[in-house]
C-alpha cells in the first residue's frame, strides 16, 4: 500500500474504493463519493502535503454512467488518482480551488469544455472556451459534434480591474511582435510598476483532446507528438508509455534506452535555445546567436541520424522506429564533445558579464512557497527549491538504471531558471554518453495489443519543461474514450502571474522567457 | 560675400544625408561580425528606407495632424542640425548663426513632437514610450548642456565653430575638463541615440522599448523619414563628439580644396567611433530602466566635474 492511499483510507474508512482498472499497477486510483471529493483533497494536503498534479473530467455515457471527475495527486514518487462519479443530470462537484491553486484553471477548463460545475469555485469565467461560443456548447461531451460549425454569440470576457489614481492598463497580444505563439497579457500598472498581470490563454485551442477520441490508438502517438512542437519526443513518449501500460506491452530494452536518448537530446536542444533567448531579451544578442548555432548543430545531426530535426514520430507504441549504428554513435559523441566545450565557454561569458547579471538576478522571483502553492513542475519548480524530477522520483526505464543529478536552486529568479538549464544541459550530455556506452542490443520495437475495454493507463514523463502526464481511458468497445494531456505549462503559467508582482513592465519579457511555457500545450 | 562656405554647407548636408544610412549599416555590419554572423552589408539601411518609401501609409482613424506632421518635423530638424555641426569645415554659415544651444533645442523639439505623436493614437505602448522618453530627456538634456558648456568655457564661446577652432589650434590638448566632458558626452550620446545599454534598437519586445514604442504605429514614408532621421541622429552625435573633442582634420579655412581630405578623415574617424560603439554594445546587456537615472546622473556628475576642474585647474 502506498502512503497517500493509507492516509485517505484511515480518514474516510470504507468510503474509499480502490479501482481495479487503473494501469500501471504502481499508480493507484480510488473512487470516493462526490461529496467527499474536496474532503479527500483536504486530507491529502493537510496530512501529507501532497501536490495536485492534474484534475480532469470524463464523459462516461458510453459506459452508461454520468461523468467522472478525477484529481491526480503526487507525493514524492507516488501518484494517486482520486475519482468521483457524477450523475448526468446533475453534474456538480465540490471545487478544490480553495485548497489547491492549480485547480483554479483545471476546473474552469472542465466547466467550459465538459460542462461539469465546480461548486464553490471563485471564478465562473470560461477558460480556453471563448465567450463568443454558445454557453451550452461543451466540446468534450460525447454528444458534441466536432464537425459541426458553432454559431457565434455576443460575449465579453471581463478582466480583473484595478482602480486608483495613475493606474493604467496595458493590453499585450494575443498577436505579438516576435514569432511566438499567441496569448493575451493584461497588465495593470502604475508608472512602470506592475500591480497585477492577468493571462488570457486559449488562442491556440485546437481541440486536441477531442481529436484523440476520433483516432485509433496507433495514430494517437502521432497526434501526441504535435501537442507542443518543441516537446514532440516527450509528449509522444508519454502517450506511448500510457498506452503500453494499459496493454501490458513490454518494450524492448534497446528501445527504452533509445527513447531516453531522444528525450535528452530534446532537452539539450531546447535549453540551448532558451538560454540564448533569455540573454537576448536583456539585449545581449551574442548569446542568442551562439546558442542558436549550437542548437542548430544538434538539430542537423538529428536530421542526419534519425531523419527528423526534432525527432518527431520516431517514438511509436511498442518502441521506436529508428536505430543508431556505430558510426552514428561516434558522430554523436564527437559532436557532444565539441558542443560541451563551446557551451562551457558561452556559459563563462554569461556568468562573468556583470551587466547581464544585473538583469537576471532578483528579477521575477517565484518564492518557494508560491511555487509549492501552485504545484509548479519542471525547471520552474527546480529553480524555486522544489526537488521534482520524474527521472529520479518515478523512474521509468531506463532511468531506473541511470543516476541523474537534479540541479535545485532556491532563489527562484530569472538567473535560477537559466542556471537550472545550464546544469541540465551538462547533465544531459553526461547521460547521453552513458546511454551510448551501455546501449543494449536487440529489437527496437514490439507489437502492441489493443487495450481491453474500460481500462485506463497513466504515465508521467520528464520533458524538458517538466513533468508531462497522460491519462488514457478505453471505452466499452476498446476504443479511445478519453485522452487527458497535462503539459507542464498547464500549471506553470500560474507561476508567471505570481512572480511578476513587484517587477517593472520592461522586465516582463525577460521573466516570461525564463519560464518559456508552451501556449499550444496549455490550450490543447 | 564668400561663396565657398555656402557651397560647403550644402555639400556637407548632402553628404550627411547620403552617408548617414551607411554609418548605421557599418555599425550593424560590425555588430553582426562580433556576434559571429554574416551581415546584410553596408547598404542594407538604404534598401530598408527605399522599401519603406514604396509602401503605403496606414493611418489610425483617430490620428491628428500631430501624428502626420511629426515625421517631417523630425526629418527637418535632423537635416538642420546636420548643418550646424561642423563636419567638413569650420567656416559654415549656419554654424556661425546657430550655436550649440540651438542644436540641443532642435533635438528637444523633435523629441517633444515624437512623444506627442506617440500618445496621439492612444495605444498603451505609445504612451508608455513617451513617458519613458521624457524621463530620459529630463535627465539627459541638462547633462548634455553641462558637458557642452564645459567645452564652451574652454573656448569662451557657445558657437561650435569657435569651440572647434580653439581646440583645433592646439591650446587645449589633454585638459582634464575636456576628458570629463567627453566621458559625460559618450554616456549622453548612448542615451540620446537609443543604443544599448539604454535602449535596444533591434528589439521586437514592445514592453521594453523606449524610442521604438513611440513610433510603433508609423508605416510607409512616415516610418522611412523617422528611420532615416534616426540614422542621421546617430551620425550627428558621433560627428558632434568628433568635432568637439577630436576636430583634427576638419578644414579650418573656407577653402574647398581641403574638403576631400576632410571627408576622408571624417569617414575614418566615424569608422573608428562606430567600432567603439559596437564593442560597447556587444559586451553589455541592456540595463534595467530604473538604472537610467544613475547612468544619466553619473553623466551629469562627470560634466559637472569637468566644469569644476576647469575653474580649479585651468
Amino acid at each position: 500500500m502506498s502512503i497517500l492511499i493509507d492516509a485517505l483510507t484511515s480518514a474516510l474508512n470504507d468510503e474509499v474504493r480502490i479501482d481495479k482498472w487503473q494501469r500501471p499497477s504502481s499508480v493507484l486510483c480510488c473512487t470516493v463519493p462526490v461529496e467527499k471529493f474536496a474532503e479527500a483533497a483536504w486530507i491529502l494536503l493537510k496530512k501529507k502535503y501532497a501536490l495536485l498534479a492534474a484534475e480532469w473530467a470524463t464523459d462516461e455515457t458510453p459506459f452508461g454512467r454520468g461523468f467522472g471527475i478525477f484529481a491526480c495527486y503526487r507525493w514524492g514518487k507516488e501518484y494517486l488518482i482520486v475519482r468521483s462519479e457524477l450523475p448526468a443530470d446533475n453534474p456538480e462537484f465540490p471545487s478544490l480551488t480553495r485548497r489547491y491553486l492549480p485547480a483554479y484553471r483545471f476546473e474552469r477548463q472542465m466547466q467550459s469544455l465538459m460542462g461539469v460545475v465546480p461548486i464553490g469555485h471563485p471564478d465562473a469565467r470560461p477558460w480556453i472556451k471563448f465567450e463568443d461560443w454558445p454557453q451550452d456548447a461543451w466540446p468534450m461531451r460525447k454528444s458534441f459534434d466536432a464537425l459541426k460549425p458553432l454559431p457565434r454569440v455576443a460575449g465579453e470576457y471581463k478582466f480583473v480591474r484595478t482602480e486608483g489614481e495613475g493606474v493604467y492598463e496595458i493590453p499585450v497580444g494575443p498577436v505579438h511582435a516576435g514569432i511566438i505563439e499567441p496569448g493575451h497579457f493584461r497588465f495593470q500598472a502604475v508608472g512602470e510598476d506592475i500591480i497585477n498581470l492577468e493571462e488570457r490563454l486559449g488562442y491556440v485551442h485546437k481541440g486536441i483532446e477531442k481529436r484523440f477520441e476520433a483516432l485509433s490508438w496507433q495514430d494517437g502517438s502521432r497526434l501526441a507528438g504535435r501537442v507542443s512542437g518543441d516537446t514532440t519526443v516527450a509528449h509522444s513518449l508519454a502517450y506511448c508509455m500510457a498506452l503500453e501500460s494499459m496493454t501490458g506491452c513490454s518494450v524492448p530494452a534497446r528501445a527504452q534506452w533509445l527513447r531516453a536518448l531522444f528525450l535528452e537530446i530534446e532537452r539539450i536542444a531546447n535549453h540551448l535555445g532558451d538560454l540564448g533567448a533569455i540573454c537576448n531579451d536583456a539585449a545581449f544578442a551574442l548569446m542568442l546567436y551562439q546558442m542558436m548555432r549550437l542548437k542548430e548543430m544538434l538539430l542537423r545531426s538529428n536530421h542526419k541520424l534519425f531523419g527528423h530535426r526534432f525527432i518527431m514520430d520516431r517514438i511509436i507504441p511498442g518502441g521506436v522506429s529508428v536505430d543508431i549504428d556505430t558510426d552514428g554513435k561516434e558522430l554523436m559523441l564527437s559532436e557532444l564533445k565539441k558542443l560541451l566545450k563551446e557551451f562551457n565557454r558561452l556559459v563563462a561569458i554569461y556568468d562573468e558579464n556583470s551587466s547581464l547579471e544585473d538583469r537576471v538576478r532578483d528579477t521575477g522571483i517565484l518564492i518557494p512557497e508560491k511555487a509549492r502553492e501552485i504545484c509548479a513542475v519542471g525547471i520552474v519548480a527546480r529553480a524555486s527549491g522544489m526537488n521534482l524530477d520524474c527521472r529520479t522520483q518515478n523512474p521509468f526505464p531506463p532511468y531506473d538504471r541511470i543516476n541523474v543529478n537534479v540541479p535545485v536552486l532556491i532563489s527562484g529568479d530569472v538567473h535560477a531558471r537559466a542556471w537550472v538549464r545550464v546544469e541540465e544541459v551538462r547533465e544531459s550530455i553526461r547521460i547521453i554518453r552513458e546511454i551510448l556506452e551501455t546501449l543494449p542490443s536487440g529489437e527496437i520495437s514490439s507489437k502492441v495489443e489493443m487495450p481491453s475495454p474500460d481500462t485506463s493507463g497513466f504515465s508521467a514523463v520528464e520533458g524538458w519543461r517538466g513533468e508531462i502526464i497522460y491519462w488514457l481511458q478505453a471505452g466499452p468497445g476498446g476504443e479511445v474514450n478519453r485522452c487527458m494531456v497535462r503539459d507542464p505549462s498547464s500549471v506553470n503559467w500560474l507561476g508567471l502571474e505570481q512572480c511578476i508582482h513587484g517587477n517593472i513592465v520592461p522586465d516582463f519579457p525577460l521573466c516570461n522567457k525564463s519560464f518559456n511555457q508552451s501556449y499550444s500545450g496549455h490550450d490543447l | 560675400m564668400k561663396v565657398y562656405p555656402y557651397i560647403i554647407e550644402f555639400l556637407q548636408i548632402a553628404i550627411f544625408l547620403g552617408i548617414a544610412p551607411a554609418f548605421t549599416g557599418w555599425v550593424r555590419m560590425l555588430k553582426c561580425w562580433t556576434q559571429g554572423r554574416t551581415s546584410a552589408g553596408l547598404f542594407q539601411p538604404y534598401r530598408d528606407i527605399m522599401k519603406l518609401f514604396s509602401k503605403d501609409v496606414i493611418l489610425a482613424d483617430n490620428a491628428s495632424w500631430i501624428f502626420r506632421f511629426t515625421p517631417y518635423l523630425i526629418f527637418g530638424t535632423a537635416v538642420l542640425a546636420g548643418g550646424i555641426v561642423p563636419m567638413l569645415s569650420i567656416d559654415l554659415p549656419i554654424t556661425s548663426t546657430a550655436d550649440v544651444i540651438v542644436l540641443v533645442a532642435l533635438f528637444a523639439i523633435a523629441r517633444f513632437f515624437t512623444a506627442l505623436a506617440g500618445m496621439d493614437i492612444g495605444t498603451a505602448f505609445g504612451g508608455m514610450g513617451s513617458s519613458r522618453e521624457m524621463t530620459i530627456a529630463s535627465l539627459a538634456e541638462p547633462a548634455m548642456l553641462m558637458a557642452i558648456f564645459t567645452v564652451s568655457l574652454a573656448s569662451k564661446s557657445t558657437s561650435l565653430s569657435q569651440m572647434v577652432h580653439v581646440i583645433y589650434s592646439g591650446q587645449s590638448v589633454l585638459r582634464p575638463s575636456l576628458v570629463f566632458a567627453l566621458l559625460a558626452f559618450i554616456l549622453i550620446a548612448l542615451a540620446e541615440t537609443g543604443r544599448i545599454p539604454v535602449d535596444n534598437p533591434a528589439t521586437h519586445l514592445e514592453l521594453t522599448m523606449i524610442h521604438e514604442a513611440m513610433i510603433l504605429e508609423y508605416s510607409g514614408r512616415h516610418l522611412a523619414l523617422i528611420e532615416w532621421a534616426n540614422m542621421m541622429k546617430l551620425f550627428l552625435f558621433t560627428a558632434l563628439g568628433i568635432a568637439t573633442f577630436f576636430p583634427w582634420g576638419i578644414a579650418a579655412s573656407g577653402d574647398i580644396g581641403f574638403i576631400p581630405a576632410a571627408l576622408l578623415i571624417m569617414m575614418l574617424k566615424l569608422g573608428i567611433a562606430g567600432a567603439g560603439l559596437v564593442l560597447l554594445e556587444t559586451g553589455l546587456a541592456k540595463m534595467r530602466i530604473f538604472r537610467l537615472t544613475e547612468f544619466l546622473g553619473s553623466a551629469f556628475l562627470l560634466a559637472t566635474l569637468g566644469m569644476l576642474s576647469y575653474f580649479i585647474l585651468e
